[in-house]
């Protein structure tokens, strides 16, 4: 049966949805009716193509990473995200949105970040098509990633400081969808996972799937056949929905997606909503989330900050409850690990989100065959990293 | 009729919220009495939540503190059944849509009605997603109450009115709950709006944060709401009756304007 989700309402099975303020349910409506709009529209694919190529750098490397292969006794390829412009595969799904937001009519970009990487994407477009952009940022987050905040800046954004809660994306999330309420005529928010309300998750994820598409071309331009098994990290899960996606009704492919273990599942200290989280409502969809006893959204951790986030797209937890992706863990250690692992082995610095993907590489050593073949997304480079890495104490 | 409905009755209602556990559960159990000393007509009490988007800093920041201190919905409905023992003001809860999913929605509500809360008011369920929930609450004796804001289209509004039970809660401005130095001025229109399809009380809330605002809000409305004025001053461990009660006066006084 070939795989159509969402449904109408925005529902993967019983996750999804939008559970949005009333103030907010007319702006999530009319993104719907643009968002389909626009879909079917050959000029805004056409251009949406033309910004991908020629802005975005895409299409990206499928990188055969030979010594790797060598060591680990299965066909290894590197699906290249790092090599897009501003260093990782957000770019992607900001260019659509943005496009977006101007056949709308919007005058003002809002979004949130983490780590920053979303953050600087949607600043690069906002500068690119000279919009007034808006981007909130845990006061934390803006300590540790001076650097982006700087960067952001560079593009003529203002970064607000939330200094809520915990600190970080999650609170970002929360200020970015207060802001949306508060100017609902002329703001577009940019939200940078597969998370938020309908018509969010289906939006981002068709903006990344051509990741997958790429890659599924690349790979029987190649090898004349697809691979046995695809793999991504999943935080909020933009970049493996993109490279999933176009794989799911190839019921041979395996599918991987690695949640972040930080310290250990048991431990509590983790960001694997599919793990260790349970359904709940967060951001405006429904979800696996990570929550204490009393049903409030638990602190995460994880040493990748694109990945320190309490909940996931709801197409996942759909993918995993129909058991079409497999989903693991990697902790922090390990992550780091493969950061430098595939610095020294293939001369490529991946950032610490994609390190988890890397990672599991070395989980599936024995298992397979010289033959098979592994595509992985490497999401972003690391360079964003390096504080991080250089000061890591496992 | 329902308590809710019936606090409308020959009278405007002043509904006052509080965050329940800020500073502490003891305290807010005292400000309910205080409330309606003062002249309260409904007692909203916001169960805690984490991450509550409809939220201004002040009630987001009373739901922290909440929370650090452990305060759950089952603390809350517990709190409610200790305050039916010295009241019988209807009192309304109002939370993010997880607390009762997390709860379990037809266990939340059958504890909440046996505690004896009238209603229910939940800012991120729209009724798209309240189908199930809403006919429960209804079997329950639970007023389930919507939200209108100033952007919510006529068609739209209208069957919220509808659906709505105990009144309609409208919003005055497009934003989150919290102080502003002016009241909206479009609220008589928004009333209006809502009173062509319906008579069903109509509560104007967020931004109201005075006796002046209250009174200019009251002289369209059926009722006013006010929070975070509140919510500041129980957080100060300051008396809050006399504030409720200058709020009441001037709400009384006011006068319908069509």
């Amino acid at each position: 049966m070939k795989y159509e989700q969402p449904d109408d309402h925005g529902y993967f099975g019983e996750f999804g949805g939008a559970f949005v303020p009333e103030t907010l349910v007319p702006c999530v409506d009319e993104l719907k009716a643009a968002y389909f709009e626009a879909k079917k529209d050959k000029k805004f694919r056409s251009e949406l193509e033309y910004y991908l190529k020629n802005f975005a750098g895409r299409a990206t490397a499928l990188y055969f990473a030979e010594k790797l292969s060598k060591e680990y006794g299965f066909k290894i390829y590197l699906k290249r995200e790092d090599l897009c412009h501003t260093g990782a595969h957000k770019i992607n799904n900001c260019i659509g949105q943005i496009l977006l937001a101007k056949r709308m009519g919007k005058k003002r970009i809002i979004a949130e970040t983490g780590a920053g990487q979303h953050g600087v994407a949607t600043a690069t477009v906002a500068a690119l098509f000279g919009l007034k952009c808006v981007v909130y940022m845990g006061s934390d987050d803006i300590k540790r990633q001076a650097l982006n905040v700087f960067r952001m800046n560079l593009f003529g954004t203002e970064v607000r400081s939330v200094d809520t809660g915990s600190k970080t994306l999650k609170e970002a999330v929360n200020e970015a969808m207060r802001d949306w309420m508060a100017n609902v005529k002329d703001t577009f928010y940019i939200i940078g996972s597969c998370i938020g309300p309908h018509p969010y998750p289906v939006m981002v994820r068709d903006f990344q799937s051509v990741i997958g598409y790429e890659t599924k071309k690349q790979i029987k331009d190649i090898e004349g056949r697809l691979p046995g098994t695809v793999l991504a990290c999943v935080g909020g899960g933009s970049n493996s929905i993109g490279m999933f996606y176009p794989f799911i009704d190839d019921g041979k492919v395996n599918l991987i997606g690695v949640e972040a273990g930080g310290r250990g599942i048991r431990s509590g200290m983790h960001s694997a909503a599919i793990a260790g989280g349970r359904p709940g409502v967060l951001h405006g969809s429904l979800s696996r989330v990570m929550q204490t006893k009393d049903g409030q959204i638990s602190l995460t951790h994880s040493v990748s900050a694109g990945l320190d986030y309490p909940g996931v797209g709801p197409e996942h937890s759909y993918l995993n409850k129909i058991g079409r992706v497999k989903y693991v863990t990697v902790n922090d250690g390990q992550a780091v690990e493969a950061f430098h692992m595939l610095s020294e082995k293939e001369g490529i610095i991946p950032a610490l989100e994609s390190s988890h993907a890397i990672a599991y590489l070395k989980m599936l050593r024995g298992r397979l065959s010289k033959k098979d073949i592994v595509a992985v997304c490497l999401s972003g480079r690391g360079d964003k990293d390096l504080d991080i890495v250089r000061d890591f104490k496992n | 009729m329902s308590r809710i409905k019936n606090a409308f009755k020959a009278r405007k209602a002043l509904i006052t919220f509080i965050m329940a556990g800020d500073p502490s559960l003891a305290a807010t159990e005292k400000a309910v009495n205080e409330l309606e000393k003062g002249g309260a007509d409904i007692i909203e009490i916001g169960i805690p939540f984490s991450d509550s988007v409809a939220d201004g800093p002040v009630i987001v920041n009373a739901a922290q503190r909440a929370i650090k201190k452990g305060v759950s919905a089952k603390d809350c409905i517990k709190l409610v059944s200790r305050l039916r023992k010295k009241t019988d003001i209807p009192i309304v809860f109002m939370t993010s849509y997880n607390i009762p999913f997390f709860y379990g929605a037809e266990k939340f509500l059958k504890d909440c009605s046996k505690a004896g809360v009238n209603g229910l008011i939940l800012p991120d369920l729209p009724f798209e997603e309240a189908k199930a929930f809403s006919s429960s609450a209804k079997n329950k004796g639970i007023d389930l109450i919507f939200l209108i804001a100033p952007n919510t289209p006529d068609a739209r509004a209208k069957k919220l009115a509808a659906l709505s039970h105990g009144f309609i809660y409208l919003i005055s401005l497009t934003g989150v709950t919290g102080i502003r130095t002016s009241l909206s001025s479009s609220i008589g229109e928004s009333v209006k709006r809502i009173r062509r399809f319906s008579s069903k009380p109509i509560a104007v809330g967020f931004g109201i944060s005075n006796a002046d605002q209250a009174a200019s809000a009251a002289k369209y409305a059926d009722g006013v709401i006010v929070g975070s004025a509140i919510v500041r001053l129980i957080s100060a461990k300051n008396p809050v009756w006399k504030f409720v009660l200058g709020l009441k006066k001037s709400i009384s006084k006011s006068i319908y304007i069509d």
